[in-house]
């Protein structure tokens, strides 16, 4: 006997304005691939923006300086990076003062590493959750990497002050700049939702994910420009889906270089395919996050 | 009665269990097992064999099947370990059935605890959106509920005070009541009126009566058979994964108490025992309850008697006896566990043999009268389980002599009786 259609409940409080349809659900076992449920996604926005919002109130409440921690962070590399790499290693720095440089490519590298780093310990630090709730898992990566746009945001503050010292006149490249960083928070989550699965199942990639950022600081052209590596190596340094990102950031705001669409290229079609297949290897696997956690 | 809103078809979960304590597995131990897989002749389950042959299966839950109708309040009963809180985890949608289907219709909020969300650093109005969102509410649900939320936690003027200040008793008021103005169509409530006070769980429970008389379909799990016999219509008892009862709610908490009853033992060999979890390197084989004073001569222990627990332990070999540890643990049938004695509070150190037998004098008992289990356990220094035998003696205490009372001592009232002085001034 299927169940019957049941008139939708009006409840005793008469507070609905509008009648749902009665939601029906059939739970059974799946296995497999199963298509991305977009729309579930989309009901839970409002638990997305209250977890977002949680962290980043937690986070500033909790700690003595607050907002700075967030520029605190790329500030004092950069200083240090100026000294030892721009004032005595001496880097080329594509014509403009290194401190400049080297924050350009801190903004879109800190929030790609916050998001990444934040976003992949995720799912195991709210495990209380999901073993208790039943909401789309996918929220809370996004949650945790939203949050790193928010930090990110105050590390423009100061980005815009420094051009404004060393008086560099935005160019019109500027209104790019926010497609950059949207591709740095695509890249992020891509990976971020993989190691976020990876690490419900295998507890060692936690440990790995601090080594994992900090190798990848190293092949992103942060610190030297990318005209710096020639040869077949471009090609090598461009498979890095973050050096279209910052090369690119760099461009838009203090115009070194030309934009290079080799590596535009390559990290937008790296990136997605990597988060499109993350996206279902998650789906594929959360079923399960529940009984691991 | 309305028309069918849940139907769970053949139900059943099963979990692995034992893999070496290594629950997680290791990414190593994965990436090789694929590499070298097409190397190797095909095992009929990869999983089954090899390094990993400890690998038992554990059905939670099995062949379960039953139907809630509108309007309908189901309890489900069951001890410990009995698979209540792994059907509502299905019903929730937490986690997914191995086997069977479970048909819902409407909207279900699922309360598998209080204060879900709950961060301490936020304010009580910061954390009802939170807990709001997280049980599924929108916001303007929560809009429109906050002045009923905080006035029914009773919270009002510490509402922008962060929670880690609330005391526990306002804490749980407010983390409850965040719960209780949900307005769904399908309530499933765990064990959650085990917090709180008194005087609020009453009044917890009748917000909830309130909901499920205006028409509303609840689950409820609970330990108290008062509530289950009080707030529902029909009951499930729940024993080891399977459901053993289904009928009308009294009914239901008769056939548990009977079941309980008949599993009654104060003498029991423990080699094939059933509820037990560990790596055994040391394992309880045998296990006994005997007293002394007024109810020996009884099939009861009466307060103020001395109980006697007595326990076999066999170890390996290279098990220190130095480092074992060991505990005896005491809990109501409803599961609050009420003493807890262990070889490390008492300074006692096991024998170098390897088996022992192990017995506890506990002088004066003095729990309130009622049914009491006994679980026993093993392990070592680190508190790793070699054995944990649960529930697997029983005993009965009355109220006898010591103290001489006429009114009559419940669990209502308390657990333990524990004399004491009392002065006035003037």
């Amino acid at each position: 006997m299927p169940i019957d259609a049941s008139p939708p409940l009006h409840g005793d409080t008469g507070l609905k304005e509008k009648t749902h349809p009665v939601p029906r659900v059939v739970i059974r076992p799946s296995a497999g691939w199963t298509p991305l449920d977009l729309a579930g996604l989309w009901r839970a926005r409002e638990l997305l923006y209250f977890l977002v919002w949680r962290d980043v109130k937690v986070r500033y409440k909790q700690t003595l300086l607050g907002m700075l921690w967030a520029v605190l962070q790329p500030l004092l590399v950069m200083i240090v990076f100026t000294v030892i790499f721009g004032h005595f290693a001496r880097l080329p720095s594509d014509g403009v003062p290194y401190a400049l440089f080297v924050y350009c490519a801190l903004v879109p590298w800190t929030f790609f590493a916050q998001a990444l780093s934040q976003s992949a310990n995720s799912l195991v630090d709210s495990s209380y959750l999901i073993s208790k709730v039943s909401f789309p898992r996918l929220v809370i990566p996004l949650a945790a990497a939203f949050g790193a746009a928010i930090d990110s945001a105050v590390t423009l503050v100061l980005l815009f002050a420094l051009l404004v010292i060393y008086g560099i006149r935005p160019t019109p490249a500027l209104i790019a700049l926010p497609a950059f960083l949207a591709l740095a928070l695509v890249a992020a989550v891509a990976a971020g939702v993989w190691l976020a699965a990876l690490n419900v199942r295998y507890r060692d990639v936690r440990y790995t994910i601090p080594f994992l950022i900090q190798l990848w600081f190293y092949v992103t052209p942060i610190a030297y420009p990318a005209g710096l590596i020639t040869g077949p190596w471009r090609v090598a340094l461009a498979l890095n889906p973050l050096t279209g990102i910052v090369e690119g950031c760099r461009w838009a705001l203090i115009g070194t270089g030309a934009l290079d669409g080799l590596a535009l290229a390559l990290s937008i079609g790296i990136s997605l395919p990597v988060l499109v297949a993350g996206l279902y290897h998650f789906r594929r696997v959360e079923r399960r996050f529940a009984d691991l956690v | 009665m309305g028309e069918v809103v849940i139907r769970v078809d053949q139900a059943g979960k099963r979990y692995r269990i034992g893999e070496d304590a290594n629950v997680y597995g290791s990414l190593r131990e994965t990436l090789m097992e694929r590499i070298t897989a097409p190397f190797r002749p095909r095992k009929p389950s990869r999983r089954a064999s090899g390094r990993r042959g400890e690998d038992r299966d554990f059905w939670a839950l099995r062949n379960v099947s039953f139907e809630v109708r509108q309007g309908e309040v189901l309890g489900i009963i069951g001890r410990n370990g009995a698979g209540k809180s792994t059907l509502l985890k299905l019903l929730s949608q937490v986690t997914e059935p191995t086997e069977g289907c479970i048909e819902i219709a409407g909207r279900v909020a699922s309360l598998l605890e209080v204060g879900m969300g709950f961060h301490p650093e936020l304010t009580g109005r910061e954390n009802i959106y939170l807990n709001g969102a997280v049980l599924g509410m929108t916001r303007r649900e929560i809009e429109r509920a906050f002045d009923q939320i905080v006035a029914f936690a009773e919270v009002e003027e510490f509402i922008d005070t962060p929670v880690k200040r609330y005391s526990s008793g306002m804490y749980l008021r407010l983390a409850f009541s965040v719960s209780a103005h949900l307005q769904p169509e399908i309530l499933i409530v765990d064990e959650v009126l085990a917090v709180g006070d008194t005087a609020f769980q009453r009044k917890c429970l009748e917000k909830m009566g309130s909901a499920t008389r205006a028409g509303k379909t609840a689950l409820f799990v609970s330990h108290d058979m008062s509530v289950i016999r009080s707030l529902c219509d029909r009951g499930i008892v729940l024993d080891r994964g399977a459901m053993v009862y289904e009928g009308r709610a009294v009914d239901a908490v008769a056939h548990y108490a009977h079941l309980i009853g008949s599993e009654m033992r104060v003498s029991r060999d423990l080699r094939d025992w059933w509820n037990r979890s560990g790596t055994p390197r040391a394992r309880i084989v045998h296990g006994a309850v005997e007293w002394r004073g007024n109810g020996e001569e009884m099939g009861h222990v009466v307060m103020g008697d001395t109980l006697i627990i007595r326990f076999e332990v066999v170890r390996d070999a290279d098990v220190r006896p130095s480092s074992l540890r060991s505990s005896c643990i005491i809990s109501t049938t409803t599961g609050i566990p009420v003493l807890h004695i262990s070889n490390e509070d008492d300074d006692f150190i096991f024998p170098d043999v390897e088996e022992a037998t192990v017995t506890i004098t506990v002088p004066q008992l003095r729990l309130f009268p009622g049914t009491y289990t006994v679980s026993l356990w093993v392990g070592n220094q680190h508190y790793d389980d070699y054995d944990y035998v649960r529930d697997c003696l029983s005993f009965d205490v009355e109220q006898g002599t010591v103290p001489d009372r006429a009114y009559r001592m419940s669990w209502y009232n308390g657990l333990v009786y524990h004399p004491s002085e009392w002065s006035a001034g003037t």
